[in-house]
């Protein structure tokens, strides 16, 4: 007898629902270069001057080379935090800079605070769609999620007191609310500025804590700056950024800015977890941010994924089937499809990677089962030729979806 | 065996790249822990410049799904005069069709489940979805749906009541544009390998409920560690054992197959064996069946992949 995995026996309970996955297997594929892959979540890093950030990362080893090879503190350099306080200011957010804790991107920080404020059954409130990897950073601490409609306002504040009303009314206590309020992904709309204060009254009134993720928010555009919902509410709302949208996600360079008692707890965990953030990428990063004029790259990503987020509109235009409807994404790397009714994104998946082309199924972005009749589709990282392309493919695929449904009578 | 030069061929654009990858990489790694000089291609346009540069002594084809178990790849390999493992393009072609291979085996009476054929465009265009209906009456629930072509599991739907059939063909068309309708035998599911013309034990798949599969032995079940309960050699009697044996044997020599093909069985509650499909690139990964055949023989990994290299290079040298 042989079963294939000697450590059965001993995995966590946890580790249970860790089964292999058809859709992961699928997405195998989506990165040759024959599939024009809209699904991955990838800037489009060529923005930057290569041989620039060869120069910066080779003085940061030539002049502070015993520094950034060493370990360094768990919340992150000091330098660092300074510049990223320069970050924030340009999204109208004031903060000191030791207010700040240093994650391995912003991936971490969702992590640590999940493990932070996670029990087991607390109800998490978040966005329907919303972001894959939130989900699944507050899926391992076993929590309940409720997603709350959006629309091209994005959140809803009445949805958002139903849902609210409801959990009371269970006798439960609605924990947290995680929200990408700018380009949300993979919705890719923008929280309206008078949601802004509607959604942080209800938050007071419910005593919400709220999670503010802004991975997106300098990619507008239109270059307008919104109201963080931190600047509005500092004392409710810890903020989560990241250096991978507006410089690269290869430094992975995120940071949490939170009132100082949540903080304290954040340098503990983020020690426990892997000791300190890489003190080599930090320092690229610091004098990135303090000699490069980033602002200027920020500004370049944003016109490219402008440009090509318009010729995705422009394609689906022609290409879908009139039943297909796209939000008008205000920024950001997603645009958010509603398919007609009879169209099961998941299910079609083999299909679209058989005509070498890839998206993500919408049920990725939902806790609950939602989202089949959705994809997400990327415009920051292929072309617009290539875009247009696998617009093009999918467009064939659904109307050849459809036509087989309809032989069914479907 | 002296040092070689083994390009293992893995990847491609087949819906299984990632099982075929994950075997070829375990594979390439048995092959150099034996000396020899491997190297692990993937399928694009640029494979035959690849091999032409490479001249390797013979590939080992690690590739599942279209274009790598269907008889292509072995074409140009056949072309290039490459010698390569497992069944020449002409035995891959037919075991690959499921629905091909079923008649060839019916016509030599080798036992398969009843089957019929049914094509997207048979629905699309000739209105079969209107007939349906008859399929459930004259092939009895509960029923099995799968691509005709394709393997790991990918697509297939099981029919316990009628009104499930149109949702299984329509799943089962988004694999491939035709899918097999065959009655479901219940019973014990098992494989038997073929090596260099021998049988090894037969292999029975224990399902583990605990590991969270649905009952089936689908994708998840296959590739998730411990979802499943091999048990090599089979508890089922010898004299069953023996009868699915010479069933495998018949259908791999009818279908012209050599080196390496392992064939898909049911075993019903009388012991009496139906041949689901004959796979000429078997999987080689952890949680796959021929190994733990061939350990069950006395052969670890890397000695199993030795043998299936040395059948190869003793056919190209005939």
């Amino acid at each position: 007898m042989s079963s294939s995995d000697p450590y059965l026996s001993r995995y966590a309970d946890r580790a249970k629902g860790m089964t292999a996955s058809e859709i992961r297997a699928l997405f195998a594929v989506a990165s040759r270069p024959e599939v024009v892959s809209l699904a991955g979540g990838m800037p489009d890093v060529d923005v930057l001057d290569f041989d620039e950030v060869g120069r910066v990362a080779a003085d940061v080893l030539a002049h502070h080379g015993a520094t950034a090879l060493q370990y360094g503190g768990g919340q992150g350099s000091p330098e660092l935090r300074e510049q990223l306080v320069g970050v924030l200011q340009a999204e109208h957010v004031s903060a000191r800079a030791d207010d700040l804790v240093v994650t391995t991107g912003g991936q971490q920080a969702l992590d640590l605070l999940a493990r932070l404020f996670i029990d087991p059954g607390d109800v998490v409130v978040a966005e329907g769609p919303s972001y894959v990897g939130a989900l699944s950073a507050f899926g391992q601490y076993e929590p309940q999620i409720v997603h709350v409609e959006m629309d091209a306002d994005g959140l809803q504040p009445v949805a958002l007191e139903e849902v609210l009303a409801a959990i009371v009314a269970q006798g439960r206590r609605p924990k947290m609310l995680y929200t990408i309020p700018n380009h949300q992904n993979p919705a890719g709309v923008s929280l309206s500025p008078q949601r802004r204060h509607a959604i942080l009254e209800l938050a007071e009134r419910y005593d919400l804590m709220v999670i503010e993720d802004n991975p997106y928010g300098m990619l507008d555009f239109k270059h307008e700056t919104r109201a963080s919902l931190v600047s509005l509410a500092p004392d409710r709302v810890i903020y989560v950024g990241t250096l991978s949208k507006i410089f690269s996600p290869g430094m992975r360079t995120g940071f949490v800015l939170a009132p100082r008692s949540v903080r304290d707890k954040l340098v503990l965990l983020k020690e426990a977890s892997d000791l300190c953030q890489s003190n080599v990428t930090q320092a690229i990063a610091e004098m990135w941010l303090r000699t490069q004029p980033w602002p200027d790259h920020v500004r370049a990503f944003t016109e490219l994924y402008r440009e090509r987020c318009d010729a995705m509109l422009e394609e689906i235009d022609t290409a879908f089937p009139p039943a297909a409807t796209v939000t008008a994404p205000t920024g950001g790397m997603f645009a958010w499809v509603r398919l007609p009714d009879s169209v099961d994104s998941g299910a079609m998946l083999p299909r679209a990677i058989n005509a070498r082309v890839a998206y993500v199924p919408g049920r990725a972005f939902y806790a609950d089962g939602g989202g089949h009749h959705h994809m997400r589709l990327n415009f920051s990282y292929a072309d617009s030729d290539r875009i247009r392309e696998g617009v093009r493919r999918l467009g064939k695929l659904i109307n050849d979806e459809l036509s087989l449904l309809q032989a069914f009578g479907r | 065996m002296n040092s070689l030069r083994i390009a293992v061929i893995a990847g491609g654009l087949s819906l299984e790249r990632d099982v075929s990858l994950r075997s070829g990489t375990r594979i390439a790694a048995a092959l150099e822990s034996g000396g020899h000089r491997v190297s692990v291609l993937d399928v694009d346009q640029h494979l035959v410049d690849r091999l032409e540069d490479m001249t390797p002594d013979v590939a080992y084809l690690a590739l599942h799904g279209r274009m790598g178990e269907d008889g292509t790849v072995q074409g140009l390999l056949e072309l290039i005069e490459v010698p390569f493992t497992g069944p020449d393009a002409r035995a891959s072609a037919l075991a690959w069709d499921k629905a091909v291979a079923k008649g060839v085996w019916r016509r030599h009476g080798i036992p398969t489940p009843e089957w019929i054929s049914l094509s997207s465009d048979a629905i699309r265009d000739l209105g079969a979805a209107r007939v349906l209906p008859k399929v459930v009456t004259r092939m009895a629930l509960p029923l099995v749906v799968k691509p005709t072509q394709g393997g790991a599991s990918m697509g297939v739907g099981y029919v316990t009541a009628a009104d499930e059939l149109t949702d299984r063909l329509i799943g089962s068309f988004r694999y491939h544009t035709v899918a097999l309708v065959e009655r479901f035998i219940a019973g014990t599911e098992i494989a038997v390998s073929i090596v260099d013309d021998q049988p090894l034990p037969p292999v029975e798949i224990e399902l583990s409920q605990a590991a969270g599969t649905d009952g089936h032995y689908d994708f998840s079940a296959r590739y998730t560690p411990g979802a499943i309960t091999l048990h090599a050699p089979s508890r089922l009697p010898a004299s069953t054992l023996q009868k699915a044996t010479e069933v495998a044997m018949a259908a791999y020599e009818e279908c012209g197959a050599r080196h390496v093909t392992r064939a898909d069985m049911i075993i019903d509650g009388a012991g009496d064996p139906y041949l689901l499909e004959l796979d000429t690139c078997p999987g080689m990964t952890e949680t796959s069946l021929l190994p733990a055949a061939a350990e069950a023989a006395g052969l670890d990994f890397a000695a199993v992949c030795e043998r299936i290299v040395a059948a190869a290079l003793d056919s190209a040298s005939q």
